[in-house]
């Protein structure tokens, strides 16, 4: 198992946020909204970090799956919670792991249910391979190339990232 | 462990949801864990999520209840299922070959679900022991029997708003022999762990074994009511009483209503619930029902979520049980 520190993870946070910075300069003050639990992870970091005034909207995509009629309902991390309204705004979702690209559809799928924004740029810490959809990171903290029987993790308490088998 | 219990499939996954006994308090936080997300949706300019698209929700109403009907129905829709009403109330369906007959047809309709309610004891169970294995029934509420999604927004309004079931007394009043929310209601207090749940109500409307649920008995409502954190009124079901049970209603309101004053025993921020319809003057006064204290409208709507979530987790296992039948071939 391969580890990632903190002060790594730290870097690729540094690098969102940098980027996150320009995309405020040009298109004004965006909505963020993280999908439970590892996205909202990462967004607290960079929404702190960003000094964003609006709340963080949460949400839980448990009810947009597309392997509910396959696996069943997924555990469920409590109720999305989108406070600011998304008509017509820019909104930045923020995810920690992108693989196939299912959640963030998922997500705007759900995002869409709420009301039509203006636009959705997509921000996350590790972008790994596995795309199933035509869906691609905007901004990408870091980019890890592991094999498909490999999981990619964020640990929330230590802010560190950690690849290995699956089912450890 | 589970194998005679009809809601579990063989693969232990709740695929039923007929009664509250036999389900333990982990299902059963995990019905009102879900329940909680699904609260949200209110809070969406489309108030859907597309969980159930493409499945069909039969409502089989065999007895008369537009209010659980309804509940249903916005549930459904809510998980995007399309939803069939069934009324069979007029039909001359009678339990035994009659309702198996019902039943073929109605699966010929290609249903996933069926919302099963009916003036006999049972026969949800019956439907969903004789059901093809594809097909969830749920119970709307069977005889004197069980009505557990009204149990289970019940214990989510409680949560709500005591946080835990640890240390609670809870209070149910009134003709507890008929009602199955009563029934339903109890089993599913004691599961989740709350160590004083009280009944009172008059002799005639108590069932003979009532201690054994777990409950204790009082006479009195005023020294029932000391120190109650939940009040849980019951409507007075004239329907269901073969014979004179009571004097009459005034004389029931006399001893056992729920009036301001009696509320003022409980804990001053117990709450006030019902399942309705409330019998105003009779089983609670009108005062009690809309005053600060109650949350009967809130059951009301807490109950979408928390139907919502049963209809969800009991459906969730569909592949699993395709898969199940390909291997047992």
């Amino acid at each position: 198992m391969t580890t990632f520190s903190s002060n790594e993870v730290d870097n690729w946070l540094a690098h969102m946020q940098h980027e996150l910075s320009a995309i405020a300069s040009t298109d004004g003050a965006f909505l963020m909204i993280g999908i439970r639990t590892g996205g909202v992870d990462v967004g607290r970091h960079l929404h702190e970090a960003l000094e964003l005034e609006e709340p963080l909207g949460e949400l839980n995509i448990s009810f947009y799956r597309d392997d509910f009629s396959t696996i069943g309902l997924h555990p469920v991390v409590g109720p999305s919670q989108v406070p600011v309204s998304v008509e017509g705004r820019h909104i930045v979702l923020v995810d920690d792991v992108l693989s196939t690209g299912r959640t963030v559809r998922a997500a705007m799928n759900e995002i869409f249910d709420y009301g039509r924004p203006a636009s959705i740029t997509l921000a996350v810490l590790v972008q790994r391979r596995g795309h199933e959809l035509p869906i691609r990171a905007d901004i990408i903290g870091h980019t890890l190339d592991v094999p498909d029987d490999e999981h990619v993790s964020l640990d929330a308490n230590t802010m560190t990232v950690s690849v290995g088998q699956k089912n450890q | 462990m589970r194998k005679s219990d009809p809601q579990f499939n063989q693969l232990n996954k709740l695929h039923h949801f007929l009664s509250i006994d036999g389900l333990d308090k982990t299902t059963l936080t995990h019905i009102l864990d879900t329940a909680e997300g699904f609260t949200s949706v209110n809070d969406k300019s489309i108030k859907n999520v597309p969980l159930l698209r493409g499945k069909t929700v039969a409502n089989l109403f065999f007895e008369n209840s537009t209010r659980t009907r309804t509940a249903f129905e916005l549930a459904a829709k809510r998980l995007s299922a399309d939803i069939l009403n069934i009324d069979l109330v007029s039909s001359s369906t009678k339990k035994g070959e009659s309702l198996l007959d019902t039943l073929r047809v109605l699966e010929a309709l290609q249903s996933d679900m069926f919302v099963v309610r009916h003036s006999d004891s049972g026969a949800a169970d019956f439907i969903a022991r004789h059901v093809s294995p594809a097909i969830n029934v749920i119970n709307g509420g069977d005889g004197q029997h069980a009505h557990p999604t009204q149990a289970m927004l019940d214990m989510f309004t409680i949560r709500r708003h005591k946080g835990s079931f640890d240390n609670l007394c809870v209070v149910i009043i009134g003709d507890i022999k008929h009602s199955r929310v009563a029934r339903s209601g109890i089993a599913a207090l004691v599961t989740l762990g709350v160590p004083d749940v009280r009944v009172v109500g008059p002799q005639t409307l108590m069932p003979a074994d009532v201690e054994s649920l777990g409950v204790t008995v009082y006479q009195d409502i005023n020294k029932a009511l000391a120190g109650a954190d939940v009040v849980m009124g019951l409507r007075l079901q004239n329907e269901r009483m073969t014979s004179a049970t009571i004097p009459s209603t005034g004389e029931f309101f006399q001893a056992y209503g729920l009036t301001p004053e009696r509320l003022r025993l409980a804990k001053p921020d117990a709450i006030v619930m019902h399942p309705g319809p409330t019998n105003r003057g009779v089983e609670i006064a009108a005062s009690v029902a809309d005053g600060e204290q109650s949350v009967i409208l809130q059951q009301v709507t807490f109950g979408i979520a928390v139907r919502m979530a049963v209809m969800s987790i009991i459906m969730g296992h569909g592949e699993e049980v395709r898969l199940l039948e390909m291997n047992n071939v």
